[in-house]
């Protein structure tokens, strides 16, 4: 199918899992088995203890702002049609180490999101997730918490 | 340890242009072939090529073209602008091994028409790394090293007017160099911060310029080296590196420290291969797709510390001919040429050669990067 975002593939073997996380409004991260700690982005096997075992297990949804950039145009036709918008990267309050790249959005009282005015965003602001379907990836964003 | 055994003996390259009207085989064909003619070296005699994977000339249509003799060695790197310096080190490898005589590294590229950027060449559904950064409009190298610089800014409260000194003093450069070109185009302190955003905090001047162009470098035993027309320039050490930490292709996000680069790992195994250390480097060339590559290298290879890196840029510390650590003195991919590094290597051959339109005095030893933020690879060059 034809699309004008830059999506991922929601029915990957290794991704699926996450990406049915998000669809639950759950945001889901890996743990391979036996393992203290958890990994994003996903990996085949545990670089410690090279087990392909893992499971995945749902996180609190919370993080920070670690950083933050304004893409001006030229930009993809989907991506100008948007307007100005903002990506963040959020370092997660289950484990700051992992980092996620994403929008941050604020609702639109209609049930969607608008991206948040750049110029009010500062790093280290706390922040939660949100699920917004696109094409039918539930694609994670943020606001604030 | 290579250790000065082998040397570059010949540089050539094409003219830098917009919309060049050659193929990017006849523009790799005439740098190769002026190289070797800088080198005093007959094609026949060319028998090992290294080039970038990206490079769009095959090694046989190369050397069906220029005429090589059997062709023993060849090699491509991968990983984009971080294969620059790559390519001369597995060169470099191949003479000190006898796996070739005379190697020829190159990078030919029309990268100046706006077909060829990738990023708008992207697949729609994603299966790599980016399917965890472009989904959500973080689209082109751009917006990934403007991530990491707005963290920077912010960690080590560095300014705009900090950034501005790497572009500057490159213009600076290549308003001395007529092959650049920004050659003739002047650029102040002024017209940078009023520069319209590309990816905000990087304006236009943080970015490298657009070019079609193509530049080559010859390489022999140093016993050879000393019978041929120019000085001998000798590689002296070379490393590759990233670490498993490092995401591939910028978005270098998801490791323990962001702002630390695949550099760091190619630093390591640089300087455990030379005699000399950073204080000792007279000039250097790095890789500057985007200006916070700059301190963000200049803090990797250990000039400096973590968090210095735009503090050193101060006080004309870039600048030819006597800055602290005059750098990417030819103007570099921000204003001479952006041919995915090659013309920082030939720039480098040029100073130790004693020939650079920003010569920099006595200079005996050059450090060279590959892109930064990507497996990389480093060169320091002595004469």
């Amino acid at each position: 199918m034809e699309t004008e975002f830059l999506l991922p593939d929601p029915d990957n073997p290794l991704t699926q899992p996450f990406w049915a996380g998000c669809a639950a409004g759950e945001l889901r991260l890996q743990r391979f088995a036996g393992a203290a700690r958890m990994w994003w982005p996903p990996r085949v096997m545990d670089p410690d203890a090279h087990t392909t075992e893992h499971e995945w297990v749902p996180v609190s949804g919370r993080g920070t702002i670690y950083s933050y950039v304004v893409p001006h145009p030229p930009l993809l036709p989907a991506y100008e049609a948007l307007g100005r918008y903002n990506v963040v990267l959020v370092s997660l309050d289950d484990d700051p180490r992992l980092r996620m790249v994403g929008n941050l959005v604020a609702a639109d009282g209609d049930g969607g999101f608008v991206p948040v005015d750049a110029a009010t965003i500062r790093i280290g602001e706390p922040v939660r997730v949100v699920f917004d379907a696109v094409e039918g990836v539930p694609l994670p964003r943020w606001v604030r918490a | 340890m290579l250790k000065d055994r082998v040397a570059i003996a010949g540089i050539g390259q094409t003219e830098f242009a917009k919309g060049h009207p050659e193929s990017e085989l006849t523009l790799a064909c005439r740098a190769i072939v002026a190289a070797l003619d800088d080198a005093g070296i007959p094609a026949r005699e060319v028998d090992g090529l290294s080039s970038f994977t990206m490079e769009p000339n095959r090694e046989v249509e190369v050397a069906r073209n220029i005429g090589t003799g059997d062709v023993t060695f060849f090699s491509q790197i991968g990983y984009g602008g971080g294969a620059g310096c790559g390519t001369v080190l597995h060169a470099a490898m191949a003479v000190a091994t006898g796996q070739c005589r005379v190697a020829v590294a190159w990078r030919a590229r029309k990268r100046a028409d706006k077909a060829s950027r990738m990023w708008a060449q992207s697949p729609r559904v994603l299966t790599d790394d980016f399917q965890w950064s472009r989904p959500w409009g973080l689209l082109r190298p751009v917006d990934e090293i403007a991530m990491i610089a707005r963290r920077y800014f912010e960690e080590f409260g560095a300014t705009r007017e900090q950034l501005a000194n790497v572009a500057l003093a490159f213009r600076k450069h290549a308003n001395n160099n007529p092959a650049a070109m920004m050659h003739g185009r002047p650029l102040t302190l002024e017209q940078y911060l009023e520069a319209r955003w590309i990816s905000e905090p990087l304006c236009l001047y943080d970015n490298c310029l657009e070019t079609d162009g193509a530049l080559a470098v010859v390489l022999v035993a140093a016993d050879r080296a000393p019978d041929l027309p120019h000085r001998p320039v000798y590689v002296h050490a070379g490393a590759q590196g990233f670490s498993a930490d490092n995401y591939h292709m910028m978005i270098n996000y998801f490791g323990p420290d962001p702002l630390e680069g695949p550099s760091y790992a190619a630093a390591r195994q640089l300087w455990r291969g030379a005699d000399f250390g950073p204080a000792d480097v007279k000039v250097a060339q790095i890789y500057d797709a985007f200006s916070p590559l700059i301190p963000l290298s200049l803090e990797g290879y250990g000039f400096c510390e973590r968090g210095e890196g735009l503090a050193f840029t101060e006080g004309g510390a870039l600048e030819a001919p006597n800055g602290r650590l005059p750098t990417n003195t030819g103007g570099g991919g921000m204003s001479e040429a952006y041919v995915h590094g090659f013309n920082l290597i030939v720039e480098g051959v040029r100073q130790l050669r004693g020939t650079s339109t920003n010569q920099v005095p006595d200079a005996d030893t050059c450090f060279i990067t590959s892109g930064e933020g990507v497996p990389t690879s480093a060169l320091l060059l002595r004469n």
